[in-house]
C-alpha cells in the first residue's frame, strides 16, 4: 500500500504503524496538495531545536485509519502557508503554534493567540522562554474583533444585534470556556469561543521533568479519567524504549481504561442533564462514580488523580478485594443508567431539547476535528480499538457504537451505550485475568524492587540514578495514540536520549472537539447552545493543557 | 441563644444581635463555586449525596456572585483567569468568604510555570486554605466547619481585609 509513498520518500522512518519523514520546507505546499492518503489532520505543533531553528510539525492519519503520519520541515524564516483552508481545525491548531512559538501561518484569517492571554509577550515554548516567566493579565480580551468578522459573513449589522458572554464564568461552561455569542432575540447569529483560562504549561513542565516525574501531570489532562492519560502516556514511552509489558499489565490496563471510559462519560451525563434541569439523573449517575472511587481508593490510594502507571508496567498489583469491589461498582453504574434512561429514554422534554439541536454531518465531522464518541455519533465509525488494537482488543468482543444524526440526541445516547459496551469489555478481561508480574523486569526502566534498595548498595544506585536522571529514552520522535473517553488521545515526543524529553505534545481531543463548536451553534438558541457544549464532554485541562 | 430563660415564657428568646445574626449566617453559607479543574470534580463528589454538603446549610450553590456569600475556588488559577476571579469576587457583597480549595488555588500547587498564577492571595484574599490534590471532600467539609466556628465565635467584622493589596488592585 505504501510502496509509492516510499518510493517517492525514501529517506521516512517507520516504527510500529507510524511513519516519520522529514521534507524541505519548499516542498511542503506540494505534499499538501497530494497528501498521498494521509488525509485526515490529526495534530500541528513545533520544536524549537535553537541554533539548528524551529521544526513543523504535523500529524497525519491515512485513510486506512490504521497508519500515521509525522511529517516535520525546519523553517528558516519562521513562516509557512496556512492550511486552514483544506482542513477546518487547522485553524486553532495554527494559532497555538503561533502563540508557544512565533510560527507564522501565511494566509490565517484569524492568526491571534489562543493559549496564552493577550497581554503576553514573547513565545512560552521556545527554549529560550524561562519556564517561570509568568505575566500578569490585568484585563480580559473583549473579542470584538473577532466577532465583528463573524458579523459581517452574516446578513445583520452589529446594531441590530444583541452581544452576550457565556462564560467563562459559568456553571455550564465548566468555569473555563468563554463564548461569545451576538444574538438576534434568542437565536445565535454568530459566536466565537476563547479558550485558555485553564492553560496550566503541560508542555513546558513536560519538558522539565524526568520521564517518570511526567505521570503525575497526565493524570490533570482530562481529570475526569486521568488512568487513561497515563496509559496512553506510558504506552507511548515504552513504544519508545521497545518494551513489551507483561500479558497481565496489559489485561489490568484494558480494563482500567474501560472503567475510566465509564467514570468520565457518567460525569458527562450528569452534568449534561443538570444543564437541562433534570437533576434528579445527577444523583442516579453521579453516586456509582463513588463507588469507583472506592475501588480505586483501595487500589491506588487516591480516588481522583490517581498517577498509577509506570512505564513497564504499574504501581502495584491489584489489591484483594478488588474482584467484589469492581463487581460492586459496576453493579450500581448499571442501575444507574438504568434509571436515568428510564426517566429520559421517552422523555418529550428530552427529546426536544436533544435531537437535531448542534448537528455535525458525517461529511465535516473529521475535517471539523471531532473525535471519538463525537465522531462516531455523526456516523464515522472510527475506534482505534477496532482500527489497529492494542492491548489486544482485537480479541475481545465488543461493538462500536455509531451514530446518524450527528445532534445532541445521538452524542448522549452513544455515551450511554459505550457504558454498556465498556461494562462488556470489563467482565470478559475480569474472568480470564493471566497470572504473573506486572511490571516488567528491568531495572533500566523499572525501580527496583524496596529489599534490593534498603539492603544492597547496586541497589541503592539504581533506585538512585533511575530516580535523578530519568528513564533513559533513545534519540527520536515518534506519535503513539490510544482510544481515550474523548477520542483519540496522543503523545507526541522528541527524545535527545536523556531521561527528560526534549518535546512533548499532547494530541488533546477535546482541543479539537472545541474549535468545531462555534460553528455548531450558530441558528440555535442559547440553552442550546449549552446543552451541545455539555454533549462534547470538553475537559479543560485536556483542551488547554 | 437564651432558650433556658423563662423570664417571658415561651414565645420570647432572648440573646445577642450578633449572635442571632450569625447563628442565621452560619447555617446558610451559599457557595459560589469558582470551579476551573480537578478540584471541581471533587466539589462534585461534596454536593452529592455521600458527603452532602446541605448537611451544613450550604448546599444552595449560585453561580451567580450576588446570590451567594462563600467563594470556593476550587482549580487552577491561571494569570487569564485572574481578572474573571477578581471580578466576580468583587461582585459578591458583603459579608463574604473565601475557602481556597486545594494546592494550585492556594500556591500554584506543582505548576510552576509561566501561567499559573502561585496562589489566588496573590490577588483576593482568603480565609481558608484547604490542602490536597485534590483535597479529600471531608477536607473541604472541615474548612466549611472551620469558617462556621469562626462566624460563631466573634462578630463579623467587614474590615478585617482593609488593608489587604493584590497584584491587581490599583
Ligand atoms: S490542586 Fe491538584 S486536583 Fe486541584 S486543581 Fe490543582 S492539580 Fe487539580
Amino acid at each position: 500500500m505504501f510502496k509509492h509513498f516510499l518510493e517517492f520518500f525514501p529517506t521516512t522512518k517507520q516504527k510500529n504503524n507510524t511513519f516519520i519523514l522529514e521534507i524541505d520546507y519548499k516542498k511542503i505546499d506540494a505534499f499538501m496538495c497530494n497528501l498521498y492518503g494521509f488525509e485526515i489532520l490529526l495534530d500541528i505543533s513545533a520544536v524549537d531545536y535553537e541554533s539548528d531553528g524551529l521544526k513543523i510539525v504535523y500529524i497525519f492519519r491515512h485513510t486506512n485509519l490504521i497508519n500515521t503520519l509525522v511529517l516535520s520541515s525546519f523553517l528558516p524564516h519562521k513562516r509557512v502557508n496556512s492550511i486552514e483552508s483544506k482542513f477546518k481545525m487547522a485553524s486553532w491548531l495554527e494559532r497555538e503554534v503561533f502563540d508557544q512559538y512565533g510560527i507564522i501561518f501565511l494566509g490565517h484569517s484569524n492568526l491571534k493567540r489562543v493559549l496564552n492571554h493577550h497581554q503576553f509577550v514573547g513565545h512560552p515554548l521556545l527554549k529560550s522562554y524561562n519556564i517561570t516567566d509568568g505575566q500578569i493579565c490585568t484585563k480580559s480580551d473583549s473579542l470584538e474583533d473577532e466577532i465583528n468578522k463573524e458579523v459581517k459573513k452574516t446578513s445583520f449589522s452589529k446594531d441590530e444585534l444583541m452581544f452576550l458572554n457565556l462564560g467563562p464564568s459559568h456553571p455550564a461552561s465548566h468555569g473555563t470556556i468563554r463564548t461569545l455569542v451576538a444574538l438576534d432575540g434568542e437565536d445565535i447569529v454568530a459566536a466565537v469561543s476563547e479558550i485558555g483560562y485553564l492553560h496550566r504549561g503541560f508542555e513546558k513542565s513536560c519538558e522539565n521533568h524526568t520521564y517518570s516525574a511526567i505521570i503525575p501531570y497526565t493524570d490533570r489532562l482530562n481529570y475526569c479519567s486521568s488512568m487513561m492519560n497515563n496509559i496512553a502516556y506510558v504506552k507511548t514511552i515504552e513504544e519508545m524504549l521497545d518494551i513489551k509489558i507483561t500479558p497481565r499489565a496489559m489485561k489490568i490496563r484494558v480494563m482500567l481504561m474501560e472503567l475510566s471510559r465509564i467514570m468520565d462519560h457518567l460525569v458527562c451525563l450528569a452534568a449534561l442533564l443538570v444543564d437541562m434541569g433534570a437533576l434528579t439523573n445527577y444523583w442516579y449517575l453521579y453516586n456509582p462514580r463513588e463507588a469507583i472511587y472506592d475501588f480505586l481508593s483501595k487500589l491506588t490510594g487516591s480516588r481522583l488523580t490517581v498517577s498509577f502507571m509506570r512505564v513497564g508496567g504499574m504501581s502495584n498489583d491489584l489489591h484483594e478485594t478488588w474482584l467484589e469491589d469492581l463487581q460492586e461498582a459496576l453493579k450500581q453504574v448499571q442501575e444507574g443508567t438504568e434509571t436515568t434512561l428510564s426517566l429520559i429514554k421517552d422523555n418529550k422534554i428530552f427529546s426536544d431539547r436533544t435531537i437535531d439541536i448542534g448537528v455535525v454531518s458525517k461529511d465535516d465531522a473529521l475535517n471539523m476535528g471531532l473525535s471519538g464518541v463525537n465522531l462516531r455519533a455523526c456516523g464515522v465509525a472510527h475506534d482505534i480499538r477496532k482500527d489497529s488494537p492494542y492491548y489486544g482488543y482485537d480479541e475481545l468482543d465488543f461493538d462500536i457504537v455509531v451514530g446518524e444524526h450527528g445532534d445532541v440526541y445521538d452524542r448522549v445516547m452513544a455515551r450511554f451505550m459505550e457504558i454498556d459496551e465498556s461494562i462488556k469489555i470489563i467482565n470478559q478481561v475480569k474472568e480470564n485475568l493471566p497470572d504473573g508480574d506486572v511490571n516488567i523486569i528491568n531495572h533500566k526502566v523499572v525501580l527496583p524492587p524496596k529489599q534490593n534498595v534498603y539492603n544492597t548498595i547496586e541497589g541503592v544506585m539504581n533506585h538512585f540514578k533511575l530516580t535523578f536522571d530519568g528513564i533513559q529514552v533513545p534519540k527520536g520522535e515518534y506519535y503513539s495514540s490510544i482510544e481515550a473517553v474523548n477520542g483519540e488521545l496522543g503523545f507526541y515526543v522528541v527524545s535527545d536520549g536523556s531521561g527528560t524529553p526534549y518535546k512533548l505534545k499532547v494530541k488533546a481531543p477535546s482541543f479539537t472537539n472545541m474549535s468545531a463548536y462555534p460553528k455548531m451553534i450558530i441558528g440555535h438558541q442559547i440553552a442550546d447552545a449549552v446543552l451541545t457544549l455539555g454533549s462534547l464532554n470538553i475537559i479543560a485541562g485536556e483542551m488547554d493543557r | 441563644m437564651g432558650l433556658d430563660s423563662p423570664t417571658f415564657g415561651n414565645e420570647v428568646i432572648t440573646t445577642k444581635l450578633d449572635e442571632a445574626v450569625n447563628w442565621a449566617r452560619e447555617s446558610s453559607l451559599w457557595p459560589m463555586v469558582f470551579g476551573t479543574a480537578c478540584c471541581a470534580i471533587e466539589f462534585m463528589s461534596v454536593a452529592s449525596s455521600k458527603y452532602d454538603i446541605s448537611r451544613f446549610g450550604a448546599e444552595v450553590v449560585r453561580f451567580s456572585p450576588r446570590q451567594s456569600d462563600l467563594m470556593i475556588v476550587a482549580g487552577t488559577i491561571t494569570y487569564k483567569q485572574a481578572p474573571i476571579l477578581k471580578q466576580i469576587y468583587d461582585q459578591m457583597s458583603e459579608p463574604k468568604w473565601v475557602i481556597s480549595m486545594g494546592a494550585c488555588a492556594s500556591s500554584g500547587g506543582f505548576y510552576d510555570n509561566y501561567t499559573t498564577m502561585q496562589g489566588i492571595d496573590e490577588i483576593i484574599p482568603v480565609d481558608v486554605y484547604v490542602a490536597g490534590c485534590p483535597p479529600r471532600p471531608e477536607a473541604l467539609l472541615d474548612a466549611l466547619l472551620s469558617i462556621q466556628q469562626e462566624l460563631r465565635s466573634k462578630a463579623y467584622d467587614p474590615n478585617r481585609h482593609k488593608n489587604f493589596k493584590g497584584l491587581l488592585d490599583v
